[in-house]
């Protein structure tokens, strides 16, 4: 028998749970997938068993977990979505997963996606050796563990997560040898009229500032990680500074060695799954990245489709919790429950206004055209397949117009992340290198897996007999 | 766009794009039309087998001459597209199986294949990785695969260097007939040429339609599957009696699954998405026949477009009743012989061979009763 409910929603972090509670709250039947055993996203990650969940940190995502649990939606955690297709005549979508029960689908009339961001990291040569992390990855060490990525760490990239992960490294003991941010001071000072717009968020950035400070750690503005070398366990970097646009300078050139280094250069929406679904998206100018096209409902171009939070455009943790309780009430207006529009209007308002700093922060960490044109030739960019730069630039010169057709052309993003690691940058390579426009080079088609499928369980226990064969082929 | 061109290919696939490479060696002025890039559609996510067993039977003497062109490539398209020989094996498991293994491995036997019948045993000295538990065996030593994706960039190389004009991302939208000469409508312009080429696959029955010539083409959505990389768990080009299994794995250590099982998709939005009951299908056919594959985790999942048209033969020659205006393409498993078709027509256009009587485009005219009359000649 098939499972069947009101609202899928993929994604159980802000804007999920947003989702969730928002559709609940109008009778409608949800059901929340995501990979992770807890509810809570990246922001809002759950300690592991054994450590404190009382604290000031963790406070937020109890709330959340609580809300959910409290909301009567359905949770399927721990379970992978592999597959999200559309049903005959626009009833909806089948969702397929893959969890410890084994295979199993759901038919819902509505998804709602809120799969929220990943993150960016403009290559160096190097940066695919043992020991170098994302900084998104330091934040799940050091939420979920209460882990430092090593002994001495080095910090480097851009965006609010740089001070994140060195203050909360220096919290739970580490070492941090030095914060490496691309961006100038006068960058920074630029964020700061929508800094002020939220001083809560604010205050945190500058406790985190104070903390590092306080500990002595060098901060760099205005430079790069420029390679970094394996020398036994540790690791030898050099640093360089930048000019604004991000390209290398002469000046002098700093070496360190650490044995971690933790480098992001701010996030992008997750957006496979709404890619596979074939929904229109844009490349934002301002943010420097796609995004599913919405209303401002956050209604996707299929009917039945809804994109929320980071997944729709990053705007922040506050306001996907806000976006995905538009969502889902856009979802139980077109099931036919009567929201009001003011209800609406009230979370747009504010969804706005929150995702003030969310949108600067975006802004402060889209790659510069200095910074692209840097990555040396013999750089790493596919790290899947190991496609170098100079590869890439090959089969530009080749006549390779489109990121789809340098995929064939090279392996570039056809290994097992489907290109969620480079296609950015690669992207960003392309246009570069034919003059085209981020628009016309495209995006990587999403295939179906989502995620790398293993055989033994999609297949399960089964007899020759049990195959249905379609007819045979002509002779 | 004054200047006219000694012939415009519509289709860069690789029957197009074969074509339209021999044509410019052969002295001619070559315009070559896509809305794509070459090679993007059915030319370059097919799953590239090379195989004998699955070739129908009428085309196996073809599809052995397109075997040795696609093994030749680095003399001919200029660049190794990862082309290999292999031994090819078909199965059975069941005793129906086995009775449609030996019909049609005597017919194609019949047609030149060099297809023997062997034993479980046997065939399991040729392939470590099979099940045991099959019951017979088709052998072929002449069968191999191609790295599909990667003929597109080959291709472009070699039409570039024989100084073809390449269209790439043009959509032809018509065909005119301009004083004495072929207008193709791309974008604002269009594309004039003393003769043209349809190689449109599956789009091949709407650019027919701008002559006003009806032909049905019927379009099937093929579903491939890749593993992630993994150790060698086989090293023959493997398939089942009733066709519905290719299965080999490549230099890299990927496994690629085909077969044509459908997925959904149509000719105005291309492959749109696999159907997860075919999926697993598809995938348990695949482990049944080689059991280590219950180890690796599949990385993607594709669709490609195929051609057929009614007979399941291909069309190769001049259109009957329209002044200079050929046709090439649209066979059922096309992909082995698909070199050797384009060079076929470049040769017939040149005037160095003939049509073959069995892919004579006059055939799917009357079958489909197709007037001439309404057409522009």
């Amino acid at each position: 028998m098939t499972a069947k409910t009101d609202v899928v929603v993929l994604g159980a972090g802000p804007a999920g749970v947003g989702a969730a509670i928002a559709a609940r709250r109008y009778g409608l039947s949800v059901i929340v997938m995501d990979e992770a055993t807890e509810a809570g996203g990246q922001v809002y990650r759950a300690p592991a068993p054994g450590l404190p969940r009382d604290t000031a940190e963790t406070r937020p995502g109890e709330t959340l977990r609580a809300t959910l649990a409290a909301s009567g939606a359905l949770c399927r955690l721990g379970e992978i979505v592999w597959s999200i297709t559309p049903l005959a005549d626009g009833a909806g979508f089948r969702v397929d997963s893959l969890g410890e029960a084994g295979p199993r689908m759901v038919e819902a009339t509505r998804l709602i996606l809120a799969t929220g961001a990943q993150e960016r990291v403009v290559p160096f040569p190097g940066w695919t050796l043992p020991g170098i992390i994302g900084l998104a990855g330091a934040t799940i060490l050091l939420k979920s563990q209460g882990m430092a990525p090593g002994t001495a760490t080095l910090v480097a990239g851009t965006g609010p997560l740089l001070a994140a992960v060195a203050a909360g490294i220096l919290k739970v003991g580490g070492h941090v040898a030095a914060v490496v941010d691309i961006a100038s001071r006068a960058d920074w000072l630029a964020t700061l009229p929508a800094l002020a717009s939220r001083p809560a968020l604010f205050g945190r950035g500058l406790g985190w500032h104070a903390k590092i400070r306080a500990a002595g750690v060098p901060l760099l503005f205005g430079h790069v990680i420029e390679k970094a070398e394996a020398n036994g366990a540790k690791l030898e970097i050099t640093l360089a500074p930048v000019d604004r646009t991000g390209r290398l300078q002469d000046g002098a050139r700093r070496r360190m060695t650490v044995d971690s280094v933790a480098v992001g250069h701010g996030l992008v929406p997750a957006s496979d799954a709404a890619r596979l679904l074939r929904a229109a998206s844009d490349y934002d100018q301002a943010r420097g990245h796609w995004q599913p096209r919405t209303d401002a409902g956050f209604r996707a171009s299929l009917p039945g489709l809804y994109v929320a939070g980071d997944g729709a455009g990053i705007a922040g943790a506050d306001a996907a919790f806000l976006q995905g309780q538009i969502a889902g009430l856009s979802a139980a207006a077109d099931h036919g429950c009567a929201v009001p529009a003011e209800e609406i209007a009230a979370l747009r308002r504010s969804a706005s206004r929150v995702g003030t700093v969310g949108t600067a922060m975006a802004r402060l960490s889209v790659p510069r055209r200095g910074q692209i044109a840097a990555i040396a030739p013999e750089t790493i960019v596919c790290r899947c397949e190991d496609v170098t730069r100079a590869e890439i630039d090959r089969a530009i010169g080749e006549g390779a117009r489109d990121i789809n057709q340098l995929k064939s052309w090279t392996r570039c993003g056809m290994g097992p992340c489907q290109g969620r690691v480079c296609g950015d940058i690669v992207g960003a390579l392309v246009a570069a290198g034919t003059g085209r426009a981020r628009a016309e080079v495209g995006v990587f088609t999403a295939r179906t897996p989502l995620r790398p499928l293993p055989v033994e369980a999609l297949t399960g226990v089964y007899e020759y007999a049990d195959i249905r064969l379609p007819p045979a082929a002509p002779l | 766009m004054t200047e006219v061109f000694d012939i415009a290919v519509i289709g860069a696939g690789v029957m197009g794009a074969t074509a339209a490479l021999f044509l410019a060696r052969g002295g001619m002025r070559v315009a070559l039309i896509d809305r794509g890039g070459i090679c993007q559609e059915a030319s370059g996510v097919n799953a590239g087998t090379l195989t004998l067993h699955m070739t129908r039977a009428a085309l196996i003497p073809h599809a052995m001459r397109g075997r040795e062109m696609w093994l030749d490539a680095p003399n001919w398209l200029g660049m190794d597209v990862g082309a290999r020989s292999a031994p090819g094996l078909s199965v059975a498991f069941t005793a129906d199986e086995r009775d449609m293994l030996e019909k049609r491995a005597a017919a194609r036997r019949e047609a030149g294949a060099p297809i023997t019948l062997i034993t479980a045993a046997q065939a399991a000295e040729i392939e470590l990785g099979v099940n045991p538990t099959i019951l017979a065996a088709a052998y072929c030593a002449l069968d191999g695969h191609v790295t599909a994706y990667l003929t597109g960039r080959a291709y472009r190389q070699a039409l570039t260097v024989a100084g073809v004009t390449l269209f790439e991302g043009e959509a032809a939208a018509g065909i005119a007939r301009e004083s004495g000469a072929w207008a193709v409508r791309v974008g604002a312009g269009c594309v004039r040429a003393t003769r043209i080429v349809l190689a449109g696959g599956v789009w091949l029955e709407e650019m027919l339609s701008w002559l006003g010539l009806t032909v049905p083409i019927r379009c099937l959505i093929n579903q491939l599957v890749v593993t992630e990389r993994l150790g060698p768990v086989m090293r023959s080009v493997l398939g089942i009696a009733n066709g519905l299994l290719s299965l080999k794995q490549f230099e890299n250590g990927t496994v690629l699954i085909g077969g044509g099982w459908q997925g959904r998709g149509d000719v105005v939005r291309g492959g749109v998405e696999a159907i997860p009951d075919n999926l697993i299908g598809n995938v348990r056919l695949a482990r049944h026949t080689v059991p280590a594959l219950g180890k690796a985790r599949i990385a993607r999942i594709w669709l490609g477009l195929e051609s057929e048209t009614a007979d399941a033969m291909p069309a190769i020659g001049p259109l009957p009743g329209v002044p200079d205006a050929f046709v090439v393409g649209c066979v059922h498993s096309g992909y082995t012989s698909g070199p050797f078709m384009g060079r076929l027509l470049a040769d017939i256009v040149l005037g160095v061979a003939e049509s073959p009587h069995a892919f004579n485009p006059a055939r799917l005219l009357a079958a489909a009763g197709s007037s001439l009359q309404d057409s522009v000649a």
